[in-house]
């Protein structure tokens, strides 16, 4: 095959692969500003909290439970560090978030800058500031896929990304708390006519955002294989500039943005400079922000009167 | 069955509500007439528990619900249908009436309500899978209170049901609020439309700038020169 469209296949594949971890954390922020308005900032902490959480984990098992196939090993990472990070996206919504209910949005906003910082010097403070290197867990094997190929690794990326998605799509779309998550979305004071408990719903979207966003720290744990304490904040604003793409505060909005993000600069790091592909994204951003600042899918339905 | 008394509610410091008294007894239908800003709307936001008292007591069946969340006022029974109908416009047609029974948990009873619903308002059956913006006011209005019936309520409190609905709808919309009250239900109705309010209604309170002005069977106040000169534009033409 030619040479041309090998490279081009190649980081086509590269790309979707960090698009889908962009997509995971993408999602945090599109359903928390879905029912309060706010943009987290402190959610790229909790995918870098989440990549900690995994690696502890790791370290748990493989030091312990030596000869657990790898997939259940990874299994128990994921689940570990989505319970530990919705346990956290909890206790930050109650101590910081809640008590700022009814105060001007740019409070809450300032907050969750305050949030983040803090949780990057816990995090420094707890485990030091250095690249801390993340065990092989997943056999090192690639498929071929013609021309290109890509590694087991890059599967579970896939394959637990969608998964993750469609489970969010149908909770959201099919569950009784799910609805509720909409019309909260839609109408607080509405959904509090239905006896529907807005704080609940509130705790749940960020229990579940929080989730999203460690898988995604798990799987660029295991991806790239080292993490650090500061690696939160670039790959948050990043996913928070996938769900501005997508449209924030909708969810398919979310996951298509955070792959389209992830396949531009995928293309851009192979075709003009893997230096720059992160200049690229926010190229991307501020392009949004001049020709469609409500983002691909968003939306603006007229109340009638 | 429902007793205000003395409820004082501010907002920012300003005083809405200003000691109001009132009572609606078990399987009637009272109005609640007044300008706009007189506060109409606050009372029934304060008995739905989404405004907090700042003095008074509200009882429902003898037992104080003053200081109970929104959704605990659902779950007793009560239940607010607000001005501007405010449905889930996102939502299809089916999903909204859903929300509407988000508290219960009795899906057979909860399923025959669902009929009934469509008894009444034939037109949401026919829509149930479209999403809820798209409806015309009339039927947003018509969605708006089969939400409300959803949640199996014993009082209903109907803000401005007429609302910019055209004349025709309006009388078709006074028509089915009577047929949900002949069927068993309390309802509390504030409406701006006065001569309608008092034509289905058997009792009705005046507010005025916070406060009960006026109170008595809908003839009463409808005769009270009055009223007629403010709320029913002059005397009625008969």
């Amino acid at each position: 095959m030619n040479a041309h469209i090998e490279l081009f296949l190649q980081q086509v594949l590269n790309g979707l692969t960090i698009g889908m971890i962009y997509a995971l954390i993408a999602l945090g922020y599109t359903m928390v500003y879905g029912v309060l308005q706010l943009i987290n900032f402190a959610h790229g902490e909790i995918f870098m909290v989440g990549a900690h959480l995994a690696l502890l984990m790791i370290w748990v098992l493989t030091s312990f439970f030596a000869g657990v196939p790898f997939w259940l090993v990874i299994l128990g990472v994921f689940l570990f560090a989505m319970a530990g990070a919705s346990f956290l996206g909890a206790a930050i919504e109650k101590t910081a978030y809640k008590p700022l209910r009814g105060s001007p949005k740019l409070t809450a906003l300032i907050t969750s800058i305050g949030v983040s910082f803090f949780l990057q010097n816990a995090v420094m403070l707890l485990c030091g500031s250095r690249e801390k290197t993340v065990p092989e867990v997943v056999p090192n094997l690639r498929f071929g896929l013609g021309a290109v190929s890509f590694s087991l690794v890059q599967l579970i990326i896939f394959l637990t990304s969608l998964g993750l998605m469609f489970f969010l799509t149908w909770f959201v779309k099919s569950t009784s708390l799910g609805r509720a998550m909409r019309a909260t979305a839609e109408n607080p004071e509405a959904a509090l006519l239905m006896g529907i408990s807005v704080n609940r719903v509130i705790r749940v979207t960020f229990m579940l955002g929080s989730a999203l966003g460690a898988v995604a720290g798990a799987l660029f744990a295991m991806y790239y294989g080292s993490i650090n304490f500061h690696d939160g904040y670039l790959a948050g604003i990043k996913a928070f500039t996938a769900a501005v793409f997508g449209g924030i505060g909708s969810i398919p909005g979310a996951m298509l943005g955070g792959i389209l993000l992830g396949l531009f600069e995928g293309l851009a790091a192979g075709y003009i400079s893997s230096e720059w592909k992160d200049a690229f994204a926010f190229l991307l951003l501020g392009a949004v922000l001049i020709f469609k600042p409500s983002g691909l899918f968003g939306e603006n339905l007229p109340e009638k009167v | 069955m429902l007793e205000l008394n003395h409820v004082y509610t501010r907002y920012e410091k300003v005083e809405c509500l200003k000691g109001i008294t009132f009572r609606v007894h078990e399987g009637e239908m009272v109005a609640l007439l007044g300008a706009n800003g007189a506060g109409k709307t606050t009372v029934l936001k304060t008995i739905s528990g989404l405004v907090r008292p700042t003095a008074g007591e509200i009882f429902f069946r003898g037992k104080s619900i003053a200081l109970l969340s929104a959704e605990e006022i659902v779950r007793l029974g009560i239940v607010h249908v607000p001005e501007g109908r405010k449905i889930f416009q996102k939502l299809d047609v089916l999903e909204n009436l859903e929300l509407g029974a988000f508290v219960r948990n009795d899906p057979g009873e909860t399923a025959k309500d669902l009929e009934q619903i469509f008894a009444l308002f034939p037109v949401l059956e026919k829509r149930l899978k479209q999403k809820a913006g798209t409806l015309s006011g009339g039927e947003q209005q018509m969605l708006a209170i089969g939400r409300g019936l959803m949640s199996g309520p014993s009082v209903l409190l109907l803000d401005e049901p007429s609302l910019g609905l055209a004349p025709i709808l309006v009388s078709a919309i006074f028509k089915m609020i009577e047929e949900i009250h002949r069927r068993g239900k309390t309802i509390l109705l504030v409406e701006q439309n006065a001569r309608r309010a008092l034509k289905i209604a058997k009792r009705a309170y005046v507010i005025e700038t916070g406060q009960i002005v006026l109170e008595g069977s809908a003839d009463e106040i409808r005769n009270n020169p009055a009223v007629q000169e403010a709320y029913l534009g002059g005397r009625e033409r008969r």
